[in-house]
């Protein structure tokens, strides 16, 4: 009972967070909801029994990342964003196809084994995995993908480095 | 009542919350207490005298303060955000002391362990998740105040608490890699738990193999507390003070109280990582020290007996001695065998917390404020390098050892 009610209480902050993200109009704000999808996020990790990858979460996304974004838009003191008018097509023709999308989704998700699986996982934790059992999957099997996701972390690093180096 | 056996966690875990906050509040107020008197002895002051005797009564007559003052909000502030820093900075610092166990997980009491809220697997890695939050109150607190000063001091400390963040983290790896788990109570049980003394009574704790992370740990703490030489978020010379120049009233209070439960988190944590956390020092067969907390407490109601007889006043002498009784009283039901091994366990855990806090105190009594070019080029360039290398050389050792044992 206790793990459906954080279940969906996580559900409608991810979605209202998701939602005012896009509509406020300071940037700190747009900033803070995007922080709350997070959160809420790595709750329903938690619920699902994976601990570890939401404690990730929170600490890389929510302390790390968005830490530099709310950063950078103090440095910038950027302003409030100004508003043009709606385009056409985003409301005649965006809001439906989104509705549409989600009910697509939804509808894949009824029927699939994942959707069934997730869904009983929210419900009831079926069991933790084990930061250990994680790492040894990480480090054995997928080891190879491992170290080619660093690399390439490294090469977008040294990218930014040399792009955001003052001409001399 | 079907509900209260059927939530049993969950009524425990509220009640330990309840009690938990209460212990942790009262500790707050009197750390202020702490550190106004140790600072003002290093100083050569007397610092708080006059509020109770010793100024026992100044952390409540200091609540009382805030709690009355008129609560200004500057007009051009972001209302919501202004608001929400100081909740969010003292509500995700209280969280964090929720994890840290403060005895040994099987001493139980209506069959759910008695010292800890919650003492799941990832211990450490939740206890980071929610202090890398923690940035969030001083820099939100910082930019909704839209004044500048609070905005610069909201922009150096999360620069400050991002740079100072991966050192400590990486500080800490190497303990974890002896202790092979994220579980506090595994960590404290692991080297120690063995029966593993050096010359049989020097105890087998983290800091000796992991002498450098602990150095890397307590300088990045420091950091990661905002606190002098590290206060640059504040830093009244040069910002009138920082992050909260726009606050008052309790929502000033609040940053106050955030400020040092974040302190007490992290002396925790250095308790537990680098010091055996609440295992006692000496070896188990030393029966004596059962009796130690209760002998201690009562040493202390003999002397302030003493003191409220000889030196004390009126109104003081009255104070002191509820004070008397009331040590004298504990320490007494600490002596009792039925009593004695479960106050072990929260005992040496407040000892070992106690001297990491006045060494907090000693610091910033100490210690002048870095320049700011001077805090990102000691993070950046000595410290990571310094606890990298910690790492990869504690690695090294433990694959080595455990290759050819």
């Amino acid at each position: 009972m206790i793990p459906l009610i954080v279940f969906f209480a996580c559900a409608l902050l991810a979605v209202a967070s998701a939602v005012t993200l896009i509509l406020a109009r300071e940037p700190i704000h747009s900033a803070l909801s995007l922080i709350n999808v997070m959160v809420a996020l790595a709750i329903l990790y938690l619920l699902l029994g994976a601990e570890f990858i939401s404690a990730v979460q929170i600490i890389v996304y929510a302390g790390a990342i968005m830490v530099l974004f709310v950063f950078v838009i103090m440095l910038l003191n950027a302003g409030v964003e100004e508003r043009t008018d709606y385009s056409k097509l985003a409301k005649y023709a965006g809001l439906p196809l989104g509705f549409f999308l989600l009910i697509e989704i939804a509808r894949w998700m009824y029927g699939s084994s994942a959707g069934s699986t997730i869904a009983n996982g929210a419900g009831a934790i079926t069991g933790a995995v084990s930061t250990r059992d994680l790492s040894s999957e990480l480090f054995r099997q997928y080891l190879f993908n491992f170290e080619a996701t660093s690399l390439l972390i490294l090469i977008a690093i040294l990218g930014a480095l040399v792009l955001a180096r003052k001409n001399q | 009542m079907g509900f209260i056996s059927e939530h049993s966690v969950l009524v425990a875990s509220l009640i330990k919350v309840a009690v938990l906050l209460f212990i942790v509040m009262t500790a707050l107020a009197y750390l202020t207490w702490f550190e106004r008197k140790v600072v003002a002895h290093i100083q050569s002051r007397w610092g708080p005298y006059y509020v109770g005797a010793h100024g026992l009564l100044q952390p409540l007559a200091d609540g009382l303060k805030f709690l009355f003052k008129e609560d200004l909000t500057p007009p051009a502030s972001d209302k919501l955000v202004y608001v929400l820093a100081p909740f969010l900075a003292l509500s995700l610092s209280l969280t964090a002391i929720a994890l840290i166990p403060f005895g040994p997980p099987n001493l139980r009491l209506f069959g759910q362990p008695l010292f800890v809220v919650s003492n799941i697997d990832i211990g450490l890695l939740f206890l980071f998740a929610i202090t890398s939050m923690g940035v969030y109150g001083v820099a939100l607190a910082g930019w909704s105040s839209n004044s500048k000063y609070p905005l610069l001091g909201g922009l150096r400390s999360s620069a400050q608490m991002i740079s100072y963040e991966v050192s400590l983290t990486i500080s800490v790896v190497g303990v974890l890699l002896l202790a092979g788990s994220l579980n506090f109570n595994s960590i404290i049980e692991g080297p120690q738990g063995q029966g593993g003394y050096w010359l049989h009574f020097v105890p087998k704790w983290n800091v000796f193999p992991q002498i450098i992370g602990f150095l890397c740990y307590l300088t990045a703490a420091v950091a990661e507390t905002n606190r002098i030489p590290f206060d640059l978020p504040e830093a009244e010379t040069e910002l009138v003070a920082g992050f909260h120049t726009e606050y008052s009233s309790f929502k000033f209070a609040m940053f106050f109280m955030a400020e040092y439960a974040n302190m007490i988190t992290v002396s925790c944590l250095a308790t537990i990582l680098f010091f055996g956390g609440w295992l006692s020092p000496f070896p188990e067969t030393w029966r004596w020290q059962l009796y130690l907390p209760g002998a201690g407490l009562i040493a202390l109601g003999i002397y302030c007996a003493y003191d409220a007889a000889t030196r004390m006043r009126g109104l003081a002498r009255l104070q002191l001695s509820v004070v008397t009784v009331l040590a004298l009283g504990i320490g007494a039901v600490c002596l009792l065998p039925m009593v004695a091994p479960y106050v072990q366990g929260p005992f040496w855990f407040t000892a070992k917390i106690l001297v990491f806090l006045f060494f907090y105190v000693w610091v910033r009594g100490t210690l002048p404020r870095f320049r700011y070019d001077q805090l990102m080029s000691f993070g950046w360039k000595l410290l990571l390098p310094v606890s990298l290398a910690n790492l990869v050389v504690t690695a090294a050792v433990i694959v080595f050892v455990t290759r050819h044992a």
